[in-house]
């Protein structure tokens, strides 16, 4: 099984052995992987019953539940890492989910897709419209995505909620890309951060 | 599978009864002996004794999860969760099902004799509670020399006694699964079961609870029958499955005749109930559940009936159970969370109501396959 590059970079940040929790899971895709490769003490919330089944059906320790609401119920320091993979943009209150992953996880990954790569641009600046990309499929009215943010504006927050960015890495047209122009040219990007005590 | 221990034990199979000979200490104080402890066994246990899995039954089910009722002649009340090839696989496991201490289908009850006296319990049979229940079980499992379930599943009163089992018991679970249950009954809970008790105190056959020489308190034990019942469906499947309609007629009759549909059903169901249930284990099961409260009755926090707890949980509710609604599983995945229990849940959509655990279900059946197949029965 081949893994999409910014979940085979979410893996390279975890420690085997690691306990962690996947926030918008999905079908579990991202953590049977984290499991048998890193055999990691893995925990899933999902809003989707659909991606509950799915998971629970891959014998992954998965919940239904809302990340904008359920993340209270953990305790603190509960997990190492929290993943939130591309789901930030799709959160109705992010900075307060990104406070709630550095509480309750020492480290938090975080991957979105980035709004301010020059495709998203172009497309805004020559037709005037919201763009639709290959990162960014679905039209402005359909989309979960309702808080969209570039590179630059998810570093700032970062910062805004005291954690550290310990590393990052970019992605264009399927592959890594350096840090270089990366709010220009990345179209999606995977962080570390880490609490700051 | 030569040499496997279940091979020619005469403790395993149909319609087995085993008397525990030390006395059952009961939450009251008291102690209850003898016990019997009336049971079925499915599937074969294997050579190191770990794939039992225990199927413990709702308030008023009994050990024939899987094969034919012997009142009733009805098929077993889970045959779509378990069998050959089903979710609880007895191919794979090796199934336990036992009728629950105060019942009426072999366990120990108020309809058993009570050797003091050589006639029956009757009321002087001592008030019990879901962690008694689950004693009973458990002096079954050392009876069958079972250190360690694979799996706990139940539904309803069910799920209460696989909590209670993981909370007292951690070290003899490995998998628990809990179908729409809750940690607790609460005041709309307890309610209804004393609207159900004071139907069968009501009835004058009931008579203190010494009928067992003449007529038993039929009417009122359908009455509570009857109430209940309507606790176990949503008005959502009740509108689809009788609406307004009439039973066999054209139009009311301005009298109290059964004229609708629902009428009908209900009064059936009651009258069938009566035929193998006794009024007085309802009246004792039900105050066992009224007073579960599992938070209550370790310092007011659930969570801490889990600490340090390394069994998996996976918990299952449904969309129009209103008898145990969803949110009363979630207070126990909030409380499993904070202990750092792994644990799964998922909300199901049905419109059966809480009856939904007993109805061909294919997501739940999906979810307790997949839960049961990643635990490893080593």
């Amino acid at each position: 099984m081949t893994l999409r590059p910014d979940l085979a970079a979410i893996i390279g940040f975890v420690a085997p052995g690691a306990r962690v929790i996947d926030v918008g899971c999905g079908d579990g895709e991202l953590l049977e992987a984290l499991r048998d490769t890193r055999a990691v003490d893995g925990r899933g919330i999902e809003l989707s019953r659909s991606g509950v089944l799915q998971a629970v059906a891959r014998g992954l320790s998965v919940v239904q539940g809302d990340a904008d609401t359920d993340l209270v119920d953990y305790p603190n320091a509960a997990f190492d890492v929290a993943i939130l993979s591309q789901a930030l943009q799709a959160m109705h209150a992010p900075r307060a989910v990104l406070e709630q992953l550095l509480r309750i996880a020492a480290r938090a990954v975080v991957s979105f897709p980035n709004f301010g790569h020059w495709r998203v641009r172009v497309a805004l600046l020559a037709k005037g419209r919201m763009p639709v990309t290959r990162t960014l499929p679905i039209a402005w009215h359909e989309t979960q995505n309702i808080h969209l943010c570039t590179i630059h504006d998810f570093e700032a927050l970062v910062a805004d909620v005291g954690a550290d960015i310990e590393t990052a890495r970019f992605f264009a047209g399927g592959k890594v890309i350096g840090p270089a122009f990366a709010n220009a040219r990345a179209e999606q990007a995977v962080y570390l951060l880490r609490r700051r005590n | 599978m030569a040499d496997a221990p279940a091979d020619g034990d005469a403790r395993f199979g149909r319609d087995r009864t085993l008397r525990i000979k030390s006395p059952l200490p009961l939450d009251s104080g008291l102690q209850l002996s003898p016990l019997d402890i009336a049971y079925e066994t499915y599937g074969a246990l294997n050579a190191n004794r770990s794939n039992a899995v225990l199927i413990c039954h709702a308030l008023t089910m009994d050990q024939y999860v899987a094969s034919d009722h012997p009142v009733t002649g009805k098929p077993g009340w889970w045959l779509g969760m378990v069998g050959p090839g089903k979710p609880i696989d007895t191919d794979r496991f090796f199934v336990i099902c036992a009728n629950v201490l105060g019942s009426c289908m072999g366990t120990t009850g108020p309809r058993s004799i009570n050797p003091a006296s050589g006639r029956p319990w009757g009321m002087s049979f001592p008030v019990i509670t879901i962690a008694d229940m689950v004693r009973a079980e458990i002096a079954l499992l050392d009876a069958l020399q079972i250190e360690r379930l694979f799996a706990a599943v139940g539904g309803s009163m069910g799920g209460m006694r696989v909590l209670e089992l993981a909370a007292a018991h951690p070290e003899r679970l490995g998998n628990a699964i809990v179908i729409a249950s809750a940690a607790r009954h609460t005041a709309q809970n307890i309610a209804f079961h004393e609207v159900g008790r004071q139907a069968i105190m009501a009835d004058p056959n009931w008579n203190g609870g010494n009928y067992y020489d003449g007529e038993p308190p039929s009417k009122g034990l359908a009455v509570a029958r009857m109430a209940a019942h309507i606790t176990y469906l949503s008005e959502e499947g009740l509108t689809a499955k009788f609406g307004r309609k009439l039973q066999d007629r054209d139009a009311v009759s301005f009298g109290f005749d059964a004229d609708f549909q629902i009428e009908s059903y209900l009064r059936h169901q009651g009258i069938r109930f009566v035929e193998r249930f006794d009024a007085n284990s309802y009246l004792y099961i039900t105050r066992a559940m009224d007073y579960f409260d599992m938070a209550a009755s370790r310092g007011g926090r659930l969570a801490d009936a889990f600490a340090g707890t390394t069994t998996r949980f996976c918990l299952v509710s449904f969309t129009s159970d209103w008898l145990y609604p969803t949110a009363e599983t979630r207070s126990i995945v909030h409380a499993l969370n904070a202990v750092g229990a792994p644990v799964s849940f998922v909300e199901i959509d049905s419109p059966h109501g809480h009856d939904a655990f007993l109805l061909d279900a294919p997501e739940m059946d999906a979810v307790i396959a997949g839960f049961l197949a990643a635990g490893r029965t080593s």
